[in-house]
């Protein structure tokens, strides 16, 4: 039996693994080896210089504010983004009428659900030349020229998204417009994932709570919040992925990657700027290294502190 | 029990079975009251802003692919052409769409179920067996969300280029070689999410089928992956549309040298459109590119809804 299940498991993990291995740790690896040398990226020359490159990072005025920037996103991101998607499952799930089978969802809420979902089916491609059009500076774009018409927005002096480094409650207000974009475009995944782990809740728990009197608020934050748990934290520790790695909005919706004057900048996007445009590839490499422990950290803690006994029913 | 509500649906499609044809049947009837209305229509109002913030800006592309150039300039927010303009699609598709459809599929056909197949069978030993080595297996797995993808680029090209050099399927602009590239960074998340999603599956069962001996991987493929379909369904959704907008891997590993088909996917067609549009200024065709590779992915999502929707009731209902 014992040889069975070594049998077993190793026959199901060998080809993943080995998969995994190949394509995605071993360049890794391998540019975890770079970031201890000099290199740039092009040439054959390369010369090891031991932690230099991470001695280094700690004195990087620019590495300083894309941390600072990250934790802007890692805190907000999944803040809004998880608030705004309980939100939006709790009106489809409990915004309909009460009957005998307790509270079902609002009439169309699969229509709701189909539509919430669109933004996560968008290439990046997509999303860009959209919300370029959305964010215009020059009094044309979408919600520029709904303002102006309907006079919230001096039209001599509209607003300039992307463009503005000027800072709003304390951070630059490129990043809350970037912020905006990915709320809109992750809200209805979520809303989706919590939807259906409120459908797979037993329907009798909610019939007991009913019958106790319960209404559907307290049903909500008594019943159905608590039993989420799970997913919440599952898409909270996603989200924080997500959340440093904006390089993508970043890369295609601020001007020169990262700016104005580099008021977006976020490890992601010094990462690329370091590699490619000076050419220091051992040094972004260490970058990328030190950011990656630093998730790996986050994520651990994460899942420490929301770890508990699974409930089965 | 009214069936009047305050909103415009008055027709309802499954009317409320009869009161007390099933026990229970008065435990909600006093509640529907006016508390319940206003809350009811609050709901619709807020869920109906929020679905036209998500479908104008779609429909806005899907209409701007209809007009003329000079209107897509001219009048970049309205939402309805002055005339349909049917022949930007033409242009687009042979401009490039065609090969681009057909090497995504063909790619996508392998990826997709490669990435279920193996990263539910990782995922599955990873959370329902115990053995030296599990956790770290499964934290290399979850470490590689975390990484940075354009850091592993030089690394990962020089890999391929090498491999290429030995075995020819396996190098650069290759099918076979971005189906392996694609499951393999396709596997962290797939892990991650069939992990916790075996997790919450019962034991009860499990013991059930080896107490009936079935054998453990007879358990998994008759017992365990059917218990998991509407996690397959969430996940196989997520990895068909990741790879179907997956434009960096391509871009990095599908570079065809000349002499080569060129085999490029429909993210990173996209993509070489807009930079070239740039010289030719034809928005238009790019409109009618991006709502090609848009309804695609719209209609297999809206399909997969539906069944997302019966395999989560056939969960509930045991």
């Amino acid at each position: 039996m014992r040889h069975g299940v070594a049998r077993f498991v190793t026959g199901f993990l060998a080809l993943p693994v080995a998969l995994y291995l190949f394509y995605v740790v071993w360049p890794f690896a391998q540019a975890a080896g770079y970031s201890l040398t000099d290199w740039g990226g092009y040439s054959d020359r390369q010369q090891f210089v031991g932690l230099d490159n991470y001695v280094r990072l700690f004195g990087d005025e620019l590495i300083r504010m894309a941390f600072w920037h990250n934790v802007f996103f890692l805190i907000t991101v999944p803040l809004f983004t998880i608030a705004l998607a309980l939100f939006l499952a709790f009106l489809l799930n409990v915004g309909g009428r009460e009957d005998r089978a307790g509270i079902r969802g609002v009439f169309g809420s699969s229509l709701y659900k189909v539509i919430f979902f669109f933004p996560q089916v968008l290439s990046l491609v997509v999303i860009a030349v959209m919300w370029q059009q959305i964010y215009r500076a020059d009094g044309q774009g979408l919600i520029n020229g709904v303002l102006i018409k309907i006079g919230l927005v001096d039209a001599d002096n509209p607003i300039a998204f992307t463009n503005d480094p000027a800072p709003f409650l304390g951070v630059p207000a490129v990043l809350w417009w970037l912020l905006l974009i990915a709320v809109w475009s992750g809200a209805g995944f979520y809303m989706v994932l919590f939807s259906a782990a409120m459908q797979s809740i037993p329907k009798d728990i909610y019939e007991a709570a009913l019958l106790d009197g319960a209404s559907r608020f307290h049903t909500f934050f008594r019943i159905t919040l608590p039993l989420l748990r799970d997913t919440v934290s599952v898409a909270w520790v996603y989200l924080g992925f997500i959340a440093l790695d904006m390089f993508a909005l970043v890369y295609v919706m601020t001007p020169s990657q990262g700016g104005p004057n580099h008021a977006s900048e976020i490890f992601a996007s010094v990462i690329n700027f370091t590699a490619f445009q000076k050419g220091q590839f051992g040094y972004a490499c260490a970058m990328a290294v030190a950011l990656a422990i630093f998730t790996i950290l986050l994520a651990a803690l994460q899942l420490r502190i929301t770890r508990r006994e699974r409930i089965e029913y | 029990m009214s069936t009047v509500t305050p909103t415009s649906e008055r027709t309802r499609p499954a009317a409320p079975p009869p009161a007390g044809a099933t026990p229970g049947g008065k435990a909600g009837s006093g509640a529907d009251g006016f508390g319940t209305r206003i809350f009811n229509g609050f709901s619709h109002l807020f869920l109906a802003v929020w679905a036209v913030m998500v479908v104008y800006p779609l429909a806005w592309v899907v209409m701007s692919a209809l007009k003329t150039d000079s209107e897509v300039i001219r009048k970049p927010l309205s939402l309805i052409p002055e005339s349909l303009q049917w022949d930007n699609f033409a242009r687009a598709w042979t401009a490039g769409i065609d090969s681009f459809f057909l090497n995504t599929l063909l790619v996508l056909v392998g990826s997709v179920f490669l990435t279920m197949l193996l990263g539910s069978m990782a995922a599955y030993v990873l959370a329902r067996y115990e053995f030296p080595g599990n956790r770290p297996i499964y934290w290399m797995f979850l470490s590689g969300l975390t990484l940075p993808i354009y850091l592993a680029a030089v690394p990962l090209f020089k890999g391929v280029y090498n491999t290429g050099v030995v075995l020819p399927f396996l190098g650069p602009n290759k099918h076979v070689m971005l189906i392996l590239v694609y499951v393999a960074w396709s596997l962290a998340f797939t892990v991650f999410f069939m992990h916790s999603f075996f997790r919450t599956l019962p034991n009860a069962i499990a013991e059930a089928g080896m107490v009936d001996g079935a054998s453990h991987s007879r358990l998994f493929f008759s017992v365990m992956l059917p218990m998991a379909k509407p996690g397959l369904i969430s996940i196989g959704i997520f990895n068909v549309l990741g790879q179907w907008n997956q434009w960096y891997l391509p871009t990095l590993l599908m570079q065809s040298v000349a002499g080569e088909p060129k085999n490029q996917v429909i993210a990173q067609g996209l993509i070489e459109l807009s930079v070239n549009q740039g010289y030719k200024s034809d928005w238009s065709g790019l409109f009618a590119g991006v709502t090609m590779a848009m309804l695609p992915v719209l209609v297999v999502y809206i399909v997969f809804q539906r069944q997302v929707q019966s395999g989560l009731t056939a969960g509930v209902s045991k």
